[in-house]
């Protein structure tokens, strides 16, 4: 038998009061996974992230779609807030002030690969959407835990950035659930696809058996 | 990479803004007397505590005719000054009226009682004067504001043919009125305080009790009047309903009647004489007139402006340390429901005390020394703004995995918070320093120490210069704080409106 999933549900209800999202779900997701989640806005994307991130705290990257950044700190800073709990309370409000070069140079290299590193000390207030999509995903990154979970991490993003940026993340962890719109990059980067459609799982596959045509289903 | 990137943040620009402000409140701090002047404040603070553990309401000879002054004081003062801001209100765009309203409100309420009190002796219309004219230029000034930020959409879809007072009754009244009603009611609140205060300079209202319990060390007697004051406040919204308030009204007139006590003839000595600098009395004439008031300058205007600015500042410094403190004490974002609970009892009796009863009783415990004043500054304003701050944090939403405790201060609220903190900061600047200056009249040595050493010397020419040096000050300080708010960009903070 498998060893114990890394995530679980078993006829859960999910979402809040009475117009519960998900009546029934039941759905696992084993370590190591990297999966697509698809299906149109308010098929329970956001909640399903929001549950499995309940499930694993301390594992779990969290890259969410709103609030995510405070707008008025620099990249360098929002980066860094993804590791606060890394380091201790006094080495955080030493580097709000004044970062060490150590920090300095840890951000720096992975702005650098996010395509942001000259706004390194630039606010988020004064970024382009993409930017601000980029240093988001920055932060989950940088928080260096095994699994990802996203939700629309590319969204503003042109298809081939959206490609490498994706291909970026999950090259830094072992597992991920991310949840997007664009079918192409969900056949080109996942293993696992799960589709969303009104608080059920309609669809759940492994990318190499589903084509794009199958996938335009689910947004019909 | 070549070169590190350019520092371009949000962020910085307020920090620049606050570290100036912070090096110059420090600069006060070193320049100000900070002694503590009594040997063990511990034994004071020892004796008022029993006090306010067993308050005697009995022993306070006319305790409820007091009360009631205070009441009838406020009510008066509060109707005549919003009816008189009012009509201001609709002058607004004529320049005149907004620099007559900003002249008026700049001078303390303690600093109108103080002169007329020349005219009109210790009587009710002293009292109800010394809140209504200053006053009537704080609601000039927001209702005015009201108007022109109402929206003028529907004044403009009545008919050309509507005359204008038509258009006023239908078309923009309706739009300010909820708002006219709410901010006098919290007027009313501050009356209640500023009538209070008035017993300082010796009329019937409560202060005057407060001054002689304190005083006299009878902290029993003293603390039941501060409990009875602080009920009055703090019970205004269960019994402050609109239809009662005009039987309020009538009780007010009716106790206290707002008689001319003075003579027509004093009045015009006092215009025409007493207020005209002794060099132009005396018939030196105009070359008089410099020397006089250069002299004046080096020995009190000087002086005075100097420990104003000193206390002002280190007090701005200290009420924004101990906002950024208490804020967390109420907001949702921190602590636990008891936590919450006990700070908000905290708040609210620290903004109900106000700052010039504090200073006394701080000066009572501490000694005659800048400290006392620059405390009860700080705390009073600070809770202030640490109310507003922590309502303000009410309406944000950290992510899930936001951090805890101390990070979550620095990291997720402090930045978003900032720019409305900053704002009410500034906004409290000018209210800050009428305060500093009305200090004065307890001993510590800002310009209402001179203002009130020259009232009991008769001087009058000297007040009049001397109280409009701290209109002056006031002006500055307004001018400076709304360019700071300008540049910065900061949020409109009407919720700190004065």
């Amino acid at each position: 038998m498998n060893p114990a999933p890394l995530f679980h549900f078993h006829q859960a209800r999910l979402g809040y009061g009475p117009s519960a999202l998900f009546e029934n779900l039941t759905l696992s997701i084993a370590e190591g996974e990297q999966v697509a989640l698809l299906g149109p806005s308010g098929s329970g994307k956001s909640t399903l992230l929001a549950a499995l991130r309940e499930q694993r705290q301390d594992q779990c990257a969290w890259c969410p779609q709103q609030g995510a950044l405070v707008p008025m700190l620099s990249v360098f800073h929002n980066i860094h807030m993804g590791a606060l709990h890394r380091y201790g309370t006094w080495h955080n409000l030493r580097t709000l002030i004044r970062p060490a070069a150590a920090d300095r140079a840890r951000v720096a290299e992975l702005t650098g690969l996010l395509g942001i590193g000259e706004k390194l000390f630039t606010s988020v207030d004064r970024l382009s959407g993409g930017q601000a999509q980029r240093t988001a995903l920055g932060r989950a990154l940088y928080s260096e835990r095994p699994v990802l979970l996203a939700d629309e991490p590319v969204s503003n993003l042109d298809e081939h950035q959206g490609l490498d940026l994706v291909r970026l993340a999950l090259q830094r962890h072992r597992g991920a659930v991310v949840a997007m719109h664009d079918r192409a990059l969900a056949l080109a980067c996942f293993q696992r696809i799960i589709g969303l459609r009104d608080g059920a799982v309609v669809l759940d596959a492994a990318a190499d058996q589903l084509s794009l045509a199958e996938l335009d289903e689910l947004y019909r | 990479m070549s070169d590190t990137p350019a520092l371009d943040t949000t962020a910085s620009r307020w920090r620049r803004a606050s570290a100036g402000l912070a090096l110059a409140g420090l600069a006060a701090f070193l320049c100000a007397d900070l002694e503590l002047a009594r040997p063990s404040p511990g034994a004071e603070l020892a004796k008022m505590l029993g006090g306010f553990l067993a308050p005697d309401f009995f022993h306070t000879d006319g305790l409820w005719q007091a009360l009631a002054n205070t009441l009838a004081f406020a009510f008066q003062g509060v109707a005549l000054g919003a009816v008189a801001g009012f009509l201001l209100a609709m002058l607004w765009r004529h320049r005149t009226v907004r620099a007559g309203a900003a002249a008026v409100r700049a001078i303390h309420e303690l600093f109108w009682g103080l002169l007329l009190l020349q005219l009109n002796g210790l009587s009710t219309l002293t009292g109800v004067l010394a809140i209504a004219i200053p006053y009537a230029g704080i609601f000039a000034k927001v209702f005015g504001e009201f108007l022109e930020e109402a929206d003028p959409a529907p004044e403009r879809s009545l008919p050309a043919a509507a005359g204008a007072t038509s258009r006023f009754f239908y078309a923009r009244l309706p739009l300010i009125w909820h708002g006219c009603k709410t901010y006098t009611a919290y007027r009313l609140e501050c009356a209640l305080r500023a009538s209070a205060i008035l017993g300082f300079i010796g009329l019937p209202t409560v202060g005057f009790h407060l001054e002689t319990a304190f005083r006299e060390g009878l902290y029993d007697q003293g603390a039941a009047l501060l409990y009875l004051l602080f009920i009055l406040i703090l019970t205004l919204r269960l019994w402050l309903r609109p239809w009662l308030v005009p039987a309020y009204l009538v009780a007010a007139l009716a106790w206290a009647p707002p008689l001319l006590e003075g003579r027509w003839a004093t009045l015009v000595r006092f215009v025409t004489v007493d207020l005209v600098p002794a060099p132009l009395r005396q018939g030196q004439g105009l070359a008089g007139l410099g020397p006089w008031l250069s002299g004046l300058w080096i020995e009190q205007i000087g002086p005075g402006l100097w420990q104003t600015l000193v206390l002002g500042m280190a007090a701005l410094l200290l009420t924004a340390i101990l906002a950024l403190l208490m804020f967390p004490l109420l907001s949702p974002l921190f602590g636990n429901r008891l936590s919450r609970g006990l700070g908000h009892v905290l708040l609210v009796v620290l903004r109900t005390t106000p700052e010039f009863l504090l200073a006394f009783v701080l000066l009572i415990m501490l000694g005659p020394s800048m400290l006392p004043g620059i405390l009860a500054l700080a705390l009073h304003t600070g809770a202030i703004i640490a109310h507003l701050t922590g309502r303000f944090s009410e309406g944000l939403t950290l992510r899930a995995d936001a951090a805890r405790g101390l990070n979550r201060y620095a990291y997720e609220v402090l930045p978003r918070l900032y720019p409305n903190f900053l704002a009410f900061l500034l906004y409290r600047w000018e209210i800050i320093m009428r305060e500093t200056a009305v200090l004065g009249i307890l001993g510590i040595h800002t310009l209402g120490f001179y203002i009130d050493s020259s009232v009991s010397e008769f001087r009058f020419d000297r007040t009049l210069v001397l109280i409009l040096a701290t209109v002056a000050l006031n002006l500055a300080v307004d001018a400076l704080s709304r360019w700071l708010r300008g540049r910065l960009r900061l949020s409109n903070g009407s919720l700190a409106a004065p």
